[in-house]
C-alpha cells in the first residue's frame, strides 16, 4: 500500500498532477480537479437519465389516461433523490470512479420501475387508474426495492474502502455462496418452488428471496481469490495437444467440482440459466486468469455435453430431467403446442413482432397479454412498446455497462481486482444474454431476471452491489498514482 | 390527447434513448483518449535534486552522443506496448506499486531492477531480485550499460531502449 509520503516523486504521472496530500476525510471542496470533472459528467448524465424516466412516465399516462396527471413526477422524483444520494456518496468515497456506470444503470432501473408502473395502470380498472399511489403495485414495490438496493450499494461503497479487503473473506464467501446455491435445492418444494424452478426461499406469501443472486457475487469473489493464487500452476503446467495447451489432469479438480455443482443446480433446481451462469462465470475467470484458450474449449465441451446428456436423460428416464426436456422441446418448436406449453414463448414472440421497428409507444401496447411480463418477459413487454429501435438502445446500455466493467478490469493494477471486475462484468453480460436469448428464442428459455429491469428485489439488490463493486474497482483503477493509489 | 402529441412522445422517447447512448459513448471516447495519453508515462525528475541536475550538468552530456535513448518500450509481457519517455530520472522496475514501471509478472520481485542514466548512457542494475535480470542472454550482475534495441528481460517482460 503506497501513501503519498512513501511514494517517490518519480512515480508515474507525478509531473502531471500536483502532489497534494489527501486529508484523512476528503470533502466535496477538496476534490482533485480531474475527479471533479468526472463527477460533474456523472451528475449531468444522471439528470438526463432521470428526465428520460419522467418523460417515459408522462408518455405512459398520456396514452393510458388520456391526460397527464401530476403523479408521474413522484416515482421519477424519488428515483432522482436516491440516485443523487448515491452520487454524493461516490463523491466522498470513490471520487475517481467511472462516470458512466451509475447513470446508465440508473436509466435501466428507472425504466424498469416506470414500465412496472405502466403494467399496474394496465391492470387497474379505467376509473381507478389516476388514483394509483406511488408505492402501490409492482411498480411501487420495485421502487421500494430500488431504495433498498441503492442504499446497499452506498453502504458497500462507504465501508469497503479497498476492493482487496474482499479477498480476506474469500473462503467464507465461497462457502456461504455454495450453501446459498444449494439451499433451495434441499428445501421442500412448497418453500422454494416457483413455476417449476426451485430457486427461492419464501417467507410467507409476500416476501421471497432468490439466494442464488447473492451467491453469484460471493462465488465470484472466491473464484477470483482462488485463481489469483493458483494461476501459475494452471497456466504453466500444461501438455500440448493439437496445438493447444491443455492443463494437467489433477489441476482440473476445481473445475470439475464447479461443473458438477452447476449440473446439480440444473437437475435439482430445474434451472438451466442459473447453472449456465455459474459455470460460465468460473470458466471465464479461469480464462482471464490463465490466458489459455483451452479452458474455454473445455468449458464449452463440458457444458454442451452436460446439457445434451440431460436432454437425452429427460427423454429416457424423466424424473428430475423432465422440466429441462420440456423447455428444450418448447424452444425447438413453440408453435407445436401454442396455447398450453408454448404459451409464454409464443406470446413473447407475438409481443416483439407487434412492436416492430418503432413500437406502439409507451403505454399503447398490450404487454399484459404476455405471461410473466413483470419479470422473465419484461424485455418482450417493453419490446412491444419501444420496438426494435428502443430495444437495441437498451441492449447498448447493457453493453456500455459491461464494457466499462471490463475497462476497469484492464486498468486496475492488482490481479484480484482484475479478475473480480472482469468476472462481474462478464456475469452481467451472460445473464443479459441468457434471459434475452431465451425471450427471443435464441436459446431455451430459463427463468433469469433481466438485470435492473425486471421486478425482483433480490436481483435488484445483488446487481446494485455488483455495480458498487465495479465502482470501487474503477475508482482504484483511475486514481492517479500521486494521490496514493488507494486511500485508507 | 391529440394523436400528434402521442406520436411525438413515442418517437421523442426513442430519440432521447439513443441520444443518451451516444452521449455515454462520447464520454467513453474522451476517456479513452485521456487514457492513451496517460499510458505514455513520463518519468518525472527525481525530486528537487534531480531537477537541479537536469538544468545543469546532464544536458551537455547527452548532446555528445549521436543516438541517445529517449524512450523505454515494453516489447513483451502483460504491459507490452507501454512506452516511457526517459528523462534524467532513474526508472525503477518491479511489482511494488511505487515503482516507475509496475509489472504484474509472477517472476518479478517487488523491487526488481533499475535503469540509471550516467553521462548520457543508461545503465541497468539488478536490485537483488529472485529470478534475475537479463540483458539479452547474459545475467546482469553489476551496473551494465544498455545499448539501444537490446532487450532487458525481467520474468516474462522484455524492455528495450529506443531513440
Amino acid at each position: 500500500m503506497t501513501t503519498p509520503h512513501t511514494a517517490p516523486p518519480a512515480a508515474a504521472a507525478a509531473a502531471a498532477v500536483p502532489d497534494t496530500p489527501m486529508a484523512a476525510k476528503p470533502s466535496l471542496l477538496r476534490l482533485d480537479p480531474a475527479a471533479r470533472r468526472v463527477r460533474r459528467t456523472e451528475l449531468w448524465l444522471l439528470l438526463l437519465a432521470m428526465a428520460m424516466v419522467a418523460g417515459y412516465l408522462a408518455a405512459v399516462e398520456a396514452n393510458m389516461l388520456d391526460t397527464v396527471t401530476m403523479d408521474f413526477w413522484y416515482p421519477a422524483g424519488v428515483l432522482t433523490a436516491v440516485f443523487l444520494a448515491l452520487h454524493v456518496v461516490i463523491r466522498l468515497r470513490a471520487p475517481f470512479a467511472d462516470p458512466v456506470l451509475v447513470p446508465t444503470v440508473a436509466l435501466l432501473n428507472g425504466l424498469g420501475v416506470a414500465f412496472l408502473r405502466r403494467l399496474d395502470l394496465g391492470r387497474a380498472k379505467i376509473d381507478e387508474r389516476p388514483e394509483l399511489a406511488i408505492f402501490a403495485g409492482d411498480g411501487g414495490k420495485q421502487l421500494l426495492w430500488t431504495l433498498i438496493a441503492v442504499t446497499g450499494a452506498m453502504v458497500l461503497l462507504w465501508f469497503v474502502r479497498d476492493h482487496r479487503e474482499v479477498s480476506k473473506f474469500a473462503w467464507t464467501l465461497g462457502l456461504a455462496g455454495i450453501v446459498l446455491v444449494m439451499l433451495p435445492a434441499v428445501l421442500p418444494g412448497s418453500v422454494s418452488e416457483v413455476n417449476g424452478a426451485k430457486l427461492w426461499i419464501r417467507f410467507g406469501s409476500f416476501f421471497a428471496i432468490q439466494p442464488g443472486e447473492f451467491a453469484k457475487l460471493m462465488l465470484l469473489a472466491f473464484f477470483a481469490y482462488y485463481l489469483v493464487r493458483k494461476r501459475e500452476v494452471l497456466a504453466l503446467a500444461s501438455r500440448r495437444f493439437l496445438g493447444i495447451d491443455f492443463p494437467r489432469g489433477r489441476d482440473l479438480g476445481p473445475v470439475i467440482v464447479v461443473w458438477a455443482m452447476s449440473l446439480l443446480v440444473l437437475i435439482f433446481e430445474k434451472d438451466l440459466g442459473t447453472s449456465l451462469l455459474y459455470f460460465g462465470m468460473f470458466v471465464v475467470t479461469l480464462y482471464v486468469a490463465t490466458e489459455r484458450v483451452s479452458w474455454l474449449l473445455i468449458g464449452l465441451v463440458l457444458f454442451a455435453g452436460g446439457a445434451v446428456l440431460a436432454y437425452v436423460l429427460a427423454g429416457a428416464v424423466g424424473g428430475p430431467f423432465t422440466n429441462f426436456g420440456q423447455r428444450v422441446d418448447i424452444w425447438l418448436d413453440p408453435f407445436a403446442d401454442p396455447y398450453v406449453r408454448g404459451w409464454q414463448l409464443t406470446q413473447s414472440l407475438m409481443g416483439l413482432g407487434t412492436g416492430g421497428m418503432f413500437g406502439t409507444g409507451p403505454g399503447a401496447g398490450n404487454p399484459l397479454l404476455v405471461p410473466e411480463v413483470r419479470n422473465d418477459f419484461i424485455f418482450a413487454g417493453m419490446g412491444e412498446e419501444v420496438g426494435l429501435f428502443g430495444l437495441t438502445a437498451l441492449l447498448a446500455l447493457y453493453l456500455l455497462v459491461v464494457s466499462r466493467g471490463l475497462r476497469a478490469a484492464l486498468a486496475v493494477r492488482d490481479s484480484f481486482g482484475k479478475l473480480l471486475a472482469g468476472g462481474l462484468a462478464f456475469t452481467l453480460a451472460l445473464q443479459v444474454f441468457v434471459i434475452i436469448g431465451g425471450v427471443s428464442k435464441l436459446i431455451p428459455l430459463t427463468g433469469q431476471t433481466t438485470p435492473f429491469l425486471s421486478a425482483g428485489g433480490s436481483s435488484l439488490v445483488a446487481n446494485w452491489l455488483l455495480v458498487a463493486l465495479l465502482l470501487r474497482i474503477s475508482d482504484a483503477a483511475r486514481t492517479p498514482a500521486s494521490t496514493g493509489g488507494v486511500r485508507r | 390527447m391529440p394523436e400528434i402529441v402521442l406520436t411525438a412522445a413515442r418517437f421523442g422517447f426513442l430519440v432521447l434513448l439513443w441520444i443518451f447512448v451516444f452521449t455515454v459513448v462520447g464520454v467513453i471516447r474522451r476517456d479513452l483518449f485521456a487514457g492513451s495519453r496517460t499510458s505514455r508515462l513520463v518519468a518525472a525528475p527525481r525530486g528537487v535534486a534531480g531537477t537541479a541536475q537536469a538544468a545543469g550538468s546532464a544536458r551537455p552530456a547527452k548532446v555528445k552522443k549521436g543516438r541517445a535513448a529517449h524512450t523505454l518500450v515494453v516489447t513483451a509481457g502483460s504491459l507490452a506496448g507501454t512506452k516511457i519517455t526517459l528523462g534524467e530520472a532513474q526508472i525503477t522496475i518491479g511489482r511494488a506499486e511505487d515503482s516507475t514501471l509496475v509489472i504484474t509478472d509472477d517472476y518479478a520481485s517487488a523491487r526488481h531492477a533499475r535503469l540509471v542514466p550516467r553521462d548520457g548512457q543508461w545503465m541497468v542494475e539488478d536490485l537483488g531480485s529472485t529470478n534475475g535480470t537479463y540483458l539479452d542472454r547474459s545475467k546482469v550482475s553489476g551496473p551494465t550499460p544498455v545499448p539501444l534495441g537490446v532487450p532487458i528481460r525481467i520474468g516474462r517482460t522484455s524492455l528495450e531502449l529506443r531513440p
